[in-house]
């Protein structure tokens, strides 16, 4: 029961719930501005977590993974993409989601199911983080689908970032962090990623003049392309959408 | 001892004896001598409704069970009768609602007892009874031959009565519809029954009770016999039939139909499940719940659309059920995971539910036959103030709309009090998901509550307040004291189920000793004052105590305020200075459910056209507006006319043996009798 | 005999201290508001003197007004006493906790809504019509969330008896729960709704066409307007009063010794005062939304209180 863990073990899971809150606002944010301040809150909320858990579990390393974390997906990454999104013009982008009270009821279905998953996990398990478990999985599968349902490819990015969030989640609660190199090594491919990404932004935006990632369905030998609906972007002057 | 025991059993015959009276009076109840069927036939009705009441009274109050054998047809077939308290509550349901429209029918069926109406007078008694002497029957069937004939005749009689005002045809395709589905149906609980039989090793069902049945066929059984009696019952998405038939039968019948003949299916869904099969699993509890609430918060949707009164008193039933089935669900849950002071706590909410909803579906389909008796008028939209023509059947009215809203302290609240009180305990239980999804479930069960107060509030508020819209609603009258002292009856017993719940809840423990072998041990541990179902700490409820702090609040309130005021000065309604307001001005029911129509737009088929002609010249202005709305039911459209076609174009390839011509005949009989001499050598 | 009497009277002046006080938080609402956007402040007490203003002053009445018109305000404020006498505002372990628990609670509002819908429909002007139509969609989509919440409380407290859990989470000491932090969001979110407050509705507007909830009561004047405002008041209190309890107790008396009652006053006086501000700052914030964005608003209260319900069942009670 929860009144019988200690404090910083309550704190843990307080945290975890704040990350999967942020999961939830990062689903049904249609604006590119604060889903990308959204993922830098995710960051730092895992950041903390990850700072509780090497206390309760006395694993120093996991204050290394914290540091860089908050580097690489509070600072660096968010920084990328918000000066990607000022040079491309498309700050001010939002997009309209067709029923945002079903994604949302969506992602509760999800971590109802990643519930059910993680459940034989969770009866193994022996430490002291293992109800977070279900909530890593969710974070996980809410980011996928974060890709799959949003347009615009800063939300893809976001999602994918978010996908690998639930990843470094999930190994911080289910076996106290992964070893040091392989953390070190997953976190420079996901900078490579996201200068990646900005890369593939430019020329995206070069040849489709849109950065609406259905477009890509023009690329497509087929001769009648689908109709699409627009992604809204703001007038170029100071007017906010 | 047995002496006593047969009084019940007497009662309940003299109650069959009595309807039989009654159809048999019926049949010399022609045009010129209506006098029989208003004070013969009601009064065999009336009688047969209080013997109902008196022989389930008995066996609930006493505990008892008693069995009778009538040999009747082969000799090997006889037919069985049992009273016990399952029964007997039922009984009182059904004899509640006879005695209501016995009260109630005098004076309304006058109206076809006039000289230019278009049907006879005698079906409409004649079949009557036999609708009410069948639900007795289905009631009293120990064995599955008597339950199947008197199930088929309440259909046929029902299917009659649907069609008693035959000279519209759209009233003849809903009687159609109503028997296809009624035999459809009777068919499925038949297998259900001989999955049971044949386990049993015969119809009667003590043969089945004692029958061991392996889990699998023990579901199929199941799975059968909830579907046949959920297409009774009105779950969704074999409900159609019910918002086309239940609105065309006379009123007294619709109350009759919507009270007690869709109870009949949660009956033999409880009979079957808890009785008859005996170890209730959990899993059929999950799709009892999920069906439930699909058919509540369905129901109440498309209830909201509706501006025929009522049709959507009929859509509402089905949203009624699907409460009640929501309160089987969760029984059967916490019963099939051993929980079974818990389970007896949803069957009680259950069959409570069952019980309120036809005091408060039959007050209402009375009153709405009041206003169709008086006004002719059944669409909401041509209906308005008729509060103040029609001061006691609005008040009655009122007490059927807050009691069907849930709001204390009427008795639908204690029943939805119980309900979500039944799923607040799901932390007891071990699979997570489950203790996940019945909290869903609850707050699906809320949302429908308010939803249906948001419809209650639209059928009062367009139909009784505001303005007429039509000159034969302003100038309707009070209906005759019959009329009144039937729904009178329904709305005294509305307040009193929902003020002494803990009574109630008393007299149902030898229900629920019968069939889980348990009861709420805590619920007059604190006297009947208090409610507390499961522990005084953790709920309680003391509606006594409720109506008394509203006596004395109106009491002050009346001596302090009331008594001390300056009368009040009439004026004019707001009208933002544009001058005086016109009834056309104030809201429709289409207007007051648009709001929830484009929230929740995805749950039905909207088709909206808006044609405005312009008159011609510099300004915009309009010569007319021509707005039309059709929405329809998806399950019709999705499930229904598939089938229909399905069943069509299959009938259209076999049609293909059927050539007319001679020789193609000859044929088919020359091949015949060679394969059968072939067979034979 | 004796503590039965004493508990039954002080549940009986708490009742009577909750209506009381009802519009002093509305003033100190209003008074904080005006201070926030610059604008010169009414005294606190003056709710009291509209009210009394409104007592004194003769009804009118419209020409087709029904006898249900005339006693819904006393059954709204009927409906309001009852409530805010089964939340404890200075003493938990009250007797009157019994009689009627949240989900009770729930059932007054709903009593009270019905009835004032119904008043709107009854002159049959437009404005009533469309009143009433909103008020029924914003609160049947604001049910869910609150029972949401609500059973998230009641399944960690294990009752529904708002004195009982008050207690329980008193005797709790400090728990972090996340389940009650995501409860606290969403009801706080419903009470806006249900308050009609901003973001769903302005209860300063004076433009029919924006009105929900003031649209249902436009026909009421004289003592029938005092006694329905003073019902919107005490039910502000009341879910005030909810939020309190459910989420930061402490302070609030166990026993009946004065000094406990007197901290306990003192407490809950604090704690609603900065509630108010809170709530100042939230309506000052934002502004009022179209009529088809607070199914949204509803929606997010809604997820807000399920993720609470997860939460708890996953995180708080897994293993």
């Amino acid at each position: 029961m929860l009144a019988e863990l200690s404090l910083f073990s309550q704190a843990i899971i307080l945290f975890a719930a704040l990350v999967l809150l942020t999961s939830f606002i990062m689903l049904g944010q249609m604006r590119t501005m604060p889903l990308i301040f959204t993922f830098a809150w995710q960051g730092l909320l895992l950041a903390v977590v990850t700072v509780l858990v090497a206390h309760v579990s006395k694993h120093p390393h996991l204050y290394v993974s914290a540091a860089l974390t908050v580097g690489l997906k509070v600072v660096l990454i968010p920084w990328l993409l918000h000066r990607l999104s000022v040079q491309l013009n498309m700050q001010y982008d939002s997009e309209e989601l067709a029923h945002p009270s079903l994604l949302l009821l969506g992602g509760a279905a999800l971590v109802i199911f990643s519930y059910y998953v993680s459940l034989p996990i969770v009866h193994l398990s022996g430490l002291a983080t293992r109800n977070t478990i279900a909530v890593s999985i969710a974070v996980e599968l809410i980011g996928m689908l974060l890709m799959i349902v949003r347009r615009t490819a800063v939300a893809q990015v976001i999602g994918f970032m978010s996908m690998e969030n639930g990843l470094f989640f999930s190994a911080v609660v289910s076996t106290y962090g992964m070893p040091l190199i392989v953390e070190l090594g997953v976190a420079f491919d996901v900078l490579v990623a996201a200068i990646l990404f900005g890369v593939f932004f430019i020329h995206l935006r070069d040849s489709l003049d849109s950065l609406d990632v259905n477009r890509l369905n023009r690329l497509s030998e087929a001769d009648d392309a689908v109709p699409l609906p627009e992604t809204i972007s703001a007038p170029p002057t100071g007017t906010h959408s | 001892m047995s002496g006593t025991n047969e009084i019940p059993l007497l009662l309940a015959y003299t109650a069959a004896a009595c309807s039989l009276l009654s159809g048999i009076v019926s049949v010399f109840a022609v045009r010129r001598h209506p006098g029989f069927l208003h004070f013969g036939s009601f009064l065999f009705l009336f009688a047969a409704g209080a013997a109902s009441i008196a022989a389930g009274a008995w066996t609930l109050l006493a505990n008892i069970t008693v069995t009778d054998q009538f040999a009747l047809g082969p000799p090997w077939l006889s037919w069985h009768l049992r009273l016990d308290p399952l029964s007997g509550y039922f009984l009182v349901l059904l004899g509640t609602l006879v005695v209501a429209a016995s009260l109630y029918g005098p004076s309304y069926t006058r109206e076809f007892a006039r000289r230019g109406a278009a049907q006879p007078l005698p079906p409409l008694g004649v079949f009557t009874a036999f609708f009410v002497v069948s639900m007795q029957g289905i009631l009293l069937a120990d064995d599955a031959l008597m339950f199947m004939i008197s199930w088929e005749m309440m259909s046929l009689s029902g299917y009659f009565l649907v069609a008693y005002q035959h000279q519209h045809s759209a009233n003849r395709h809903a009687a159609f519809l109503y028997l296809l589905l009624a035999h459809v149906g009777a068919l499925i609980i038949l297998i259900s029954f001989g999955v049971l039989a044949a386990f049993g090793g015969g119809l009667s069902f003590d043969q089945m009770r004692s029958a061991s049945v392996t889990p699998l066929w023990a579901t199929l059984a199941f799975a059968f016999a909830f579907i046949g009696f959920g297409i009774k019952a009105g779950i969704v998405p074999l409900h159609v039939w019910l918002p086309d038939a239940h609105p065309v039968a006379p009123s007294h019948i619709s109350a009759l139909m919507s009270g007690v003949m869709i109870k009949m299916g949660i009956y033999g869904i409880v009979r079957v499940s808890y009785d008859l099969i005996g170890n209730v699993r959990w899993e059929w509890g999950v799709v009892v719940l999920i069906v439930g609430t699909a058919s509540a918060l369905l129901g109440v949707l498309y209830a909201i659309m509706q501006h025929d009164l009522k049709r959507l008193l009929a859509y509402h039933s089905i949203e009624n059920i699907g409460i009640i089935l929501m309160g089987l669900g969760l029984s059967m849950i916490f019963l099939g995971s051993g929980h079974a002071i818990l389970g007896t706590l949803g069957l009680v909410a259950a069959l409570y539910h069952t019980f309120n909803h036809a005091l408060f579906k039959g007050l209402l389909f009375l009153g709405a036959g009041a206003v169709l008796y008086r006004t002719h008028e059944r669409d909401l939209d041509h209906m308005g103030g008729l509060i103040h023509r029609m001061p006691v059947t609005a008040l009655m009215f009122l007490v059927g709309c807050v009691a069907i809203s849930a709001l204390p302290p009427f008795n639908g609240f204690v029943s939805e009090w119980l309900t979500f009180q039944t799923a607040l305990q799901a932390p007891v239980l071990h699979n997570g998901v489950l203790r996940a999804l019945i909290p869903i479930a609850a707050a699906l069960l809320a949302l429908t509550g308010a939803l249906a107060a948001a419809c209650f509030v639209k059928v009062f508020g367009i139909a009784f307040l505001g303005k007429p819209r039509t000159r034969r609603v302003a100038h309707a009258r009070e209906v005759p004291a019959g009329m009144l002292a039937g729904m009178g009856l329904l709305a005294a017993l509305c307040l009193l189920l929902g003020v002494f719940p803990t009574s109630v809840i008393e007299a149902m423990a030898p229900i629920t000793r019968l069939l889980v072998h348990d009861a709420l041990p805590s619920t007059l541990a604190q006297g009947w004052w208090w409610l507390t179902p499961i522990a005084p700490q953790v709920a309680s409820y003391s509606a006594p105590f409720l109506v008394i702090a509203i006596i004395g609040a109106f009491f002050i309130g009346y001596v302090f305020l009331k008594r001390r005021a300056a009368p009040w000065r009439t004026g004019y309604a707001w009208d933002c200075g544009f001058g005086r307001l016109s009834h056309r001005m104030q809201y429709t029911s289409t207007a007051f459910s648009q709001p929830i129509r484009r929230v929740f737009g995805a749950v039905w088929k909207v088709e909206e056209q808006v044609e405005t002609s312009a008159l011609p010249g510099p300004l915009p202005r309009a010569k007319s507006i021509h707005h039309q709305l059709h929405v329809q039911d998806w399950s019709w459209l999705l499930c229904y006319v598939p089938i229909g076609q399905l069943v069509l174009a299959a009938a259209k390839r076999v049609g293909v043996i059927q050539t007319g011509n001679i020789h193609t005949y000859l044929k088919y009989s020359f091949v015949t009798l060679l394969i059968f001499l072939w067979i034979v050598s | 005999m004796d503590s039965q009497l004493i508990a039954w009277a002080h549940a009986a002046v708490q009742a009577l201290l909750f209506v009381a006080a009802a519009p002093l938080l509305t003033g100190w609402v209003n008074r904080v508001k005006c201070h926030l956007q610059n604008r010169a402040a009414a005294p606190v007490w003056q709710p009291y003197r509209d009210l009394a203003k409104l007592l004194r002053k003769r009804m009118v009445l419209a020409e087709n007004a029904s006898w249900l018109f005339r006693d819904v305000p006393y059954i709204v404020f009927g409906a309001m006493l009852l409530a805010a006498a089964v939340v404890p505002l200075v003493a938990v372990r009250l007797p009157t906790a019994a009689i009627a628990d949240v989900i009770v609670l729930v059932g007054f509002f709903a009593l009270a809504r019905f009835f004032t819908a119904l008043a709107g429909l009854d002159i049959g002007t437009a404005f009533g019509g469309m009143g009433a139509s909103r008020e029924m969609m914003v609160s049947a989509l604001a049910e869910p969330a609150m029972l949401m919440a609500v059973f998230t409380l009641s399944m960690t407290a294990a009752t529904t008896n708002l004195s009982i859990a008050t207690e329980y989470i008193l005797q709790a000491g400090l728990v972090l729960r996340p389940s009650f932090l995501f409860a606290l969001l969403g009801l706080a979110m419903v009470a806006v709704a249900e308050c009609s407050r901003i973001p769903v509705d302005n209860p300063a507007t004076h433009l029919e066409l924006t009105m929900l909830h003031e649209a249902m009561i436009l026909e009421y004047s004289g003592r029938y307007l005092a006694l329905i405002e003073w019902a919107s008041q005490i039910k502000l209190m009341i879910y005030a009063v909810l939020i309190v309890d459910f989420f930061f107790p402490w302070g609030i008396a166990r026993d009946f010794s004065p000094a406990a009652l007197a901290i306990s006053a003192v407490a809950v006086t604090a704690k609603l005062m900065l509630l108010g501000v809170v709530l100042v700052a939230w309506e000052t914030v934002l502004a009022k939304k179209r009529l088809f964005r607070v199914p949204q608003f509803l929606g997010s209260a809604f997820l807000l209180s399920l993720l609470g319900m997860l939460s708890h069942v996953v995180l708080e009670t897994g293993g």
